[in-house]
C-alpha cells in the first residue's frame, strides 16, 4: 500500500497554525506539523489528545518511594539492626528526606526515558527531515490522502490561503 | 491598539530578528573558531585548575593535615566552598524550573546557561565533601550497596547519608533537565553544520530529532513535569545541606531558621553569579540582543528580593539568639560581630545585606558596570558568610579547653582557586561547543511573524 501525502511549508507560525486549524476542520487527516520550536496552541489546533507521561512520572515517583521507605526499614530494622545514638528502629521522619530524593531521582529519569522512547529518540539515530529547514526557520503541514472524495484542489487553495511558501506532493511507500 | 503598545513592556528580545537569524546568531558562537578571547580566558581558567589538581593531588598523598584544619575546626574550606558552589548552582534551578512553571518569559534568553551554571557548579561542589574524607577513595561507602562487610548498611538517620542522596539527585536531575532542553537545539546545529566530525557528534547527541509536532508536545509535558520535579527538589538540597549544620548540637549552627535561610542565601548567591556570567557573556558573544537590559534588571530585582530574605535571616538569627537567654547561643553570635573573625562577619553583612539595597535605584540597576561591581561583592560576601558559619561556631564551642584557631594553609587556598578553575572551564568549553541561548525557547517569544500582544509576558 502506499499513501499520497501533501507538503506545505510555512515561513510564519501564524500560518503553520491556522492552516492545521483550517485542515482539520475541513476533515482532512493531518499525519503530522514539524516545527523548529514548540508552537503555543497546535496541540489543540491538531487536536492531540494529552500525553500520558505524567502517568509514568507518577507512578516511578511512587513506586520509587515506597521501595525506598521499605528498603530503609529492611536495613535498619532487620538486615542489621545497629543502635546509633539510643535512635528507635522506627525513625520514620528521619528516613524523609533520602525517599524525597530517591522519588525525585526514579520519577525524573523514568519519565525521560519513556519520552526517549515513545519519541523513537535514540544516541546517533539518524534524522529523517520531512524537508531542510523545519529545525531552524520552517514549518511544515504534511496531510494525506485518506479515500476517493479526497480533493487535491481543495488542498492546494488552503495552502494557498495560508501563504504556504513552498508545497509539494509525495507518494510514500509504507513499510 | 497604539496606546497600548505605548505602556506595554519593549519586547523581551531587540530588533524584530527572523527564525533562521536566531539560529545563525547564535549558533555562531559554537559554528566559528574561538577569539584570542576566548583562548585568553581559557588559557587563564585551566592554570587555574591546574593549580587545583596539584594541590589535590599533594593532598591526596600527604593527608588533609595539609589543610589547616585541627582537631577543634575539623571543617573549614572544604565544606564552606562545598556549600558556597552548591548554592551558585541553585539560581540555575531557580530560573529554569521556578520562573518557567511561573511563565516567566524572560527566562527563555538565560535559561540555557544558567542551567550549565547549576551543572558545573554542582560538579564543583560535588568534589570538596570527597576531598575532605581521611581516606577519599573510599567515598562509595556512602552507597548502600551489599558489601563484604556484613553488610554494613549506610546510617539513613544521618543527614550526611541525606546530602550525598541530595546531590547526586540533583545533578542527575539538572543533567537530564539540561540534555532535553539541549536536544532540539543541537538539532538545528546538526542540520547547519558543514563539517564532518563536528556533524558526528551533533547527530549523535540530537538523538535524531526532526523537529515533529508529536515529539514536541511530549518534550513540553516532559518539560513541565521535570520543572514540577526540580522545583521541590532545589528546596530540598538546601535545605538538607543546612540540615548538616542544624542538626548538631553546636551554638550558632543549631537553629531551626536554618533551611529557609539557606535557601533565600543560595538563589541569592546564585543570581549573583548569573549577573556576572551573563554581563561577560553577552559582550564576549555580542548576545547583546538577547540578553537585554530588561533580563539583568529582573534578575537585579530577584536579587533584591533574595537578599532581602537574607537580611532578614541574619537579624532573626542574632535576635533569637539573645531572646534565647543561651549563653552559649548569645556567646557565638557575639564572636562572630567582635572575635577575632568579625571583619569577615562584617564583610558578609556589607556584601549581601547593604550592597543588593543599591539595587533599588534604577540607575545602578541599569548600569552593567555598577550591576557587575555588585555581583562580585555579593559573590565574595556569601562565601564569607559560609565561611563565618563554619568557622567561628567549631572555632569556640561549650569547652574553652578544646577552643583554637584556624588558618588555611596555601593547599587550602590552591584548592579554592582551583575550584574556580574547574567551574570557568567547564563553562568555558560548554560556551564553545554548545549554544548558550536556548534558540528554540527564544524563537517561541519573538516579536516574528505574530500579532505583538501574546509575546510581552
Amino acid at each position: 500500500m502506499s499513501r499520497r501525502l501533501f507538503y506545505a511549508a510555512f515561513e510564519h507560525e501564524e500560518d503553520a497554525l491556522g492552516a492545521t486549524r483550517a485542515a482539520r476542520e475541513n476533515g482532512f487527516k493531518i499525519v503530522d506539523v514539524y516545527a523548529p520550536y514548540a508552537v503555543h496552541g497546535m496541540e489543540e489546533a491538531m487536536a492531540l489528545s494529552p500525553s500520558r507521561l505524567p502517568w509514568v512520572c507518577f507512578a516511578l515517583g511512587l513506586t520509587g518511594a515506597l521501595l525506598k521507605v521499605w528498603f530503609e526499614y529492611w536495613t535498619t530494622w532487620i538486615a542489621w539492626p545497629l543502635n546509633v545514638g539510643g535512635k528507635p528502629w522506627d525513625s520514620l521522619p528521619a528516613f524523609v528526606p533520602v525517599t524525597f530524593e530517591v522519588m525525585v531521582f526514579l520519577a525524573g529519569v523514568s519519565t525521560v526515558i519513556a519520552f526517549f522512547i515513545v519519541a523513537r529518540l535514540a544516541p546517533g539515530k539518524k534524522p529523517v527531515l520531512p524537508m531542510p529547514g523545519v529545525t531552524d526557520d520552517r514549518f511544515l503541514l504534511v496531510l494525506e490522502e485518506t479515500d476517493a472524495s479526497f480533493d487535491a484542489t481543495k488542498v492546494a487553495s488552503l495552502f494557498g490561503k495560508f501563504h504556504a511558501a513552498q508545497v509539494d506532493e509525495r507518494v510514500e511507500e509504507a513499510a | 491598539m497604539g496606546a497600548i503598545e505605548a505602556i506595554a513592556p519593549p519586547p523581551l528580545i531587540e530588533g524584530r530578528k527572523t527564525l533562521q537569524q536566531v539560529s545563525r546568531e547564535i549558533g555562531a558562537a559554537a559554528e566559528r573558531k574561538p577569539t584570542w578571547l576566548w583562548w585568553l580566558t581559557f588559557s587563564i581558567s585551566s592554570a587555574f585548575l591546574l593549580v587545583g589538581a596539584v594541590a589535590v593531588v599533594y593532598e591526596f598523598r600527604t593527608g588533609v593535615g595539609t589543610w589547616g584544619v585541627n582537631n577543634t575546626v575539623g571543617w573549614a574550606f572544604a565544606i564552606t566552598n562545598f556549600v558556597f558552589w552548591i548554592g551558585i548552582g541553585h539560581a540555575g534551578t531557580f530560573i529554569s524550573a521556578i520562573l518557567y512553571l511561573f511563565r516567566q518569559k524572560w527566562r527563555t534568553s538565560v535559561n540555557r546557561s544558567a542551567e550549565a551554571m547549576t551543572l558545573f557548579a554542582v560538579v564543583c561542589a560535588g568534589l570538596f565533601p570527597i576531598l575532605h574524607l581521611g581516606r577519599p577513595w573510599l567515598f562509595f561507602w556512602l552507597i548502600p550497596y551489599p558489601n563484604t562487610r556484613g553488610s554494613l548498611w549506610v546510617n539513613f538517620r544521618s543527614p550526611l547519608v541525606w546530602d550525598f542522596f541530595a546531590i547526586s539527585t540533583y545533578f542527575t536531575i539538572s543533567l537530564t533537565f539540561w540534555y532535553v532542553g539541549l536536544i532540539p537545539d543541537l538539532a538545528t546545529l546538526r542540520d547547519r553544520c558543514r563539517r564532518r566530525v563536528r556533524g558526528w557528534f551533533y547527530r549523535f547527541f540530537s538523538f535524531g530529532w526532526d523537529g515533529s509536532y508529536r515529539t514536541w508536545q511530549r518534550y513540553e509535558t516532559v518539560y513541565m513535569l521535570l520543572a514540577g520535579l526540580a522545583t521541590p527538589l532545589v528546596v530540598s538540597v538546601h535545605t538538607i545541606v543546612s540540615w548538616d549544620f542544624a542538626t548538631s548540637i553546636l551554638p550558632g549552627w543549631h537553629s531551626t531558621i536554618f533551611p529557609p535561610y539557606f535557601v533565600a542565601g543560595a538563589i541569592f548567591s546564585g543570581f549573583a553569579m548569573v549577573l556576572t556570567l551573563m554581563i561577560i557573556v553577552r559582550k564576549v558573544m555580542h548576545l547583546e540582543s538577547y540578553i537585554t537590559l530588561r533580563h539583568i534588571e529582573a534578575m537585579c530585582k530577584l536579587v533584591i528580593l533574595t537578599g532581602g530574605i537574607v537580611g532578614l535571616s541574619y537579624g532573626i538569627e542574632v535576635f533569637i539568639a539573645f531572646y534565647s537567654g543561651d549563653p552559649y547561643e548569645q556567646y557565638a553570635f557575639l564572636n562572630r560581630a567582635a572575635g577575632a573573625l568579625a571583619w569577615g562577619y562584617w564583610i558578609t553583612v556589607a556584601c549581601n545585606v547593604l550592597t543588593p539595597q543599591l539595587l533599588w535605584i534604577k540607575k545602578i540597576r541599569t548600569s552593567l558596570k555598577a550591576v557587575f561591581a555588585i555581583s562580585i561583592l555579593i559573590n565574595i560576601g556569601m562565601w564569607f558568610e559560609r565561611f563565618i558559619i563554619v568557622v567561628t561556631s567549631l572555632e569556640r564551642d561549650f569547652l574553652p579547653s578544646s577552643w583554637a584557631w584556624f588558618a588555611p594553609t596555601r593547599i587550602d587556598a590552591a584548592i579554592l582557586a582551583g575550584s574556580f578553575g574547574l567551574f570557568f572551564t567547564l563553562f568555558l568549553l560548554f560556551s564553545r561547543f554548545v549554544p548558550v541561548i536556548s534558540m528554540a525557547d527564544v524563537k517561541g517569544v519573538l516579536t516574528y511573524g505574530r500579532t505583538s500582544k501574546e509575546v510581552r509576558g
